[in-house]
């Protein structure tokens, strides 16, 4: 292929040069940086000189542990229990203030759970990360599927052949072009408790019925409401992609598929989906290391709460490194987000490889 | 018979279109609200949620929440420090991965093919990233200005367009692109005594007119709307700072939902317009991203 004529030494370094080292300076430098500050105490401005720490950054932010509380009892041996007839049980803090167990300190309890009389606390050294992580893997496993998913139906039902077709294309695309931050605060305003279109609109539907929701200030609906809106902005994006799988796929093989007598979903089964193998997996990995950023949401309708239930990696490593000014425990959380969005990637590449 | 099925066939088409126009319907009634709103006082605008007035321009409509908008926040100063960033980068991008993508498909030179992998091994790192490790990193990067030797990127306009110049995506696209190009018209060019930097500029970039747009459309929505955590964490003061960080003016005090619908569709309508002019090449664009090589 490459042809004897253009080889050129000197001047293809000088050509690429620019914008390579820029990547170099401004991508894959920081990328290793990351590595390097986790290991360290590095903040944004400080007079003390900066410290190798080891792995403590890590620990502090994954360091988890399980106490097993036994129920209180009176001096009989028989159980306390409170005014509403639960269990009584030691408090966590006074197990993980006290020296005597010096693993456990400065924990806070995640959740715990019962089993018998006993109960299982699960302590974290950082329960909003933990958190975060929580989140954000949850957005990543709702959205990548719902997203890929939405966005081919949307690409079948573009790829007919009907007059005036492309407007609808045009239509649905729409809010790709439409900022995220624009996005964001347009629905912080729909998803309104008091006068949020979309408790109105739903009272309308249901001829009052509706018990309006303050969507974002819930901790079981907040995080539900941003993927919902994440998913409308993006997924006419997808779709378009999905259209240029469908359009790769030769229309003999419809034609064949019909000859034979083949159902829709025949066809769909055993023409469209083998076609679109490979739009599948880019389109999958690239939804999720953009689920894997989400940033700006969080940022602009709910700052992370109600109660940190819409806490994010992204939202996490921010506050750390530039809201307290904690550069390594930010860089930290980068590191750990990265490892997740590799092995995360790599699984789905594994899952969807081509089998022979 | 013939009468039954020509209605049938009426009404199957009736439903696809109810189901097409359903669908539309949930993509356009935020902003269709948006952009209403932004024409209604305040009290209205939020009794109107309650009717399908919400997405009609009725009762007092005027332009006062533009004007409230332009008095409250330096409008005109971020609409220019965005469409400057937006502009530099661009039209710098565009110049320097074409050239490092021209020499990567044509030059054949020792260590272009692991060059190239290494630049496009960084798809996978996303910028969310680095984004910390960065910003200790451009608050300590010297420069010379004006006034000589100075440190710190913070505060400034390059900070919001020197790293974002290159990218492992736009090399992507402009590779791909070369690649289909027939080799003949190269090696003609070279036979006849055409310098590398001639043949870029003369023979390649003439012919380069759909990769530049595609590339220039992604880069472009990319810094005008996607530019929000960056100059959060860099920009600190007003004069640098560009639209969506902007946004932050209408919620310090008292919250006008009036004056943020009308600064959202100053921000947002002049790049729908532009879509709706250039949709083909937009589309073209976002499908070109999803192409294996």
């Amino acid at each position: 292929m490459a042809s004897r004529l253009t080889t050129s030494n000197r001047a293809g370094w000088t050509f690429a040069l620019p914008g390579f080292s820029l990547i170099a300076l401004f991508i894959i430098l920081p990328f290793f940086f990351a590595f390097g500050l986790s290991l360290t105490n590095q903040r944004l401005v400080s007079p003390n000189p900066t410290q190798y720490v080891g792995l403590d950054n890590y620990r502090e932010l994954l360091d988890l542990g399980v106490i097993t509380l036994e129920p209180e009892r009176d001096e009989a041996g028989a159980l306390l229990r409170d005014d509403d007839g639960n269990l009584e049980y030691p408090r966590v803090r006074e197990i993980t203030r006290s020296d005597d167990y010096p693993q456990y300190s400065g924990m806070r309890e995640w959740f715990r759970w019962h089993s018998g009389d006993i109960a299982k606390v699960v302590v974290a050294s950082d329960v909003v990360f933990m958190k975060s992580v929580v989140n954000t893997l949850a957005f990543v496993v709702v959205v990548a599927p719902v997203q890929a998913a939405f966005a081919l139906l949307l690409a079948l039902l573009i790829n007919q052949r009907l007059r005036g077709i492309n407007l609808f294309r045009t239509i649905y695309f729409m809010p790709v072009v439409v900022s995220i931050v624009v996005v964001s605060l347009l629905w912080r305003f729909i998803y309104s408790g008091n006068d949020g279109l979309l408790n109105n609109l739903l009272g309308a539907m249901t001829f009052g019925a509706w018990q309006p929701i303050d969507w974002l200030g819930n901790t079981d609906t907040a995080l539900g409401s941003i993927m919902a809106m994440s998913i409308w902005q993006a997924v006419g994006f997808h779709m378009v992609i999905w259209l240029a799988g469908l359009q790769t796929i030769s229309p003999t093989l419809y034609e064949v598929a019909k000859i034979e007598g083949a159902s829709k979903w025949q066809t769909f089964r055993y023409v469209t989906w083998p076609g679109l193998r490979n739009t599948a997996v880019l389109i999958l990995i690239v939804i999720t290391m953009q689920a894997f950023a989400v940033f700006a949401q969080i940022d602009v309708m709910t700052g992370g709460g109600p109660l940190d239930s819409t806490q994010t990696l992204v939202f996490q490593a921010v506050e750390r490194g530039y809201g307290k000014q904690d550069i390594s425990g930010g860089a930290t959380i980068s590191v750990i987000l990265f490892l997740l969005v590799l092995s995360i990637s790599l699984v789905q590449r594994y899952l969807t490889r081509e089998r022979r | 018979m013939a009468v039954v099925t020509g209605d049938s066939r009426g009404l199957r088409l009736a439903v696809r279109y109810l189901v097409l126009a359903l669908v539309g319907t949930i993509f356009l009634f935020p902003l269709i609200f948006m952009v209403m709103s932004s024409f209604k006082p305040t009290a209205q605008l939020l009794s109107d949620t309650s009717s399908l007035r919400a997405f009609l321009p009725v009762g007092d409509i005027s332009l006062d929440n533009y004007f409230a908008a332009f008095r409250r926040a330096p409008i005109g100063l971020f609409v220019f420090n965005s469409v400057f960033i937006t502009v530099v980068t661009v039209v710098a991008s565009l110049f320097l991965c074409s050239l490092a993508a021209f020499s990567f498909v044509y030059m054949n030179w020792k260590g272009s093919g692991l060059l190239l992998s290494i630049m496009l091994a960084t798809l996978i790192i996303p910028f969310e990233t680095i984004a910390i490790p960065l910003l200790l990193f451009v608050s300590r990067l010297p420069w010379i200005g004006l006034d000589g030797l100075e440190f710190g990127w913070l505060n400034t306009y390059r900070v919001q367009i020197i790293p974002w110049i290159a990218d492992a995506l736009t090399v992507f696209l402009f590779v791909q692109y070369f690649k289909d190009l027939p080799r003949e018209l190269i090696e003609a060019a070279r036979v006849e005594g055409a310098t590398w930097w001639q043949i870029y500029r003369r023979v390649v970039m003439p012919l380069a007119g759909p990769v530049i747009a595609t590339a220039a459309i992604l880069k472009s929505l990319k810094m005008y709307n996607e530019q929000y955590l960056w100059p959060l964490i860099v920009v600190q003061d007003e004069a640098h700072r560009p639209i969506m960080v902007g946004l932050g003016y209408f919620f310090q005090l008292n919250v006008v939902w009036g004056e943020v619908m009308a600064y959202l569709s100053l921000i947002t309508v002049p790049v729908l317009a532009f879509y709706l002019i250039l949709q083909r090449a937009f589309i073209a664009s976002i499908a070109s991203t999803g192409v294996k090589g």
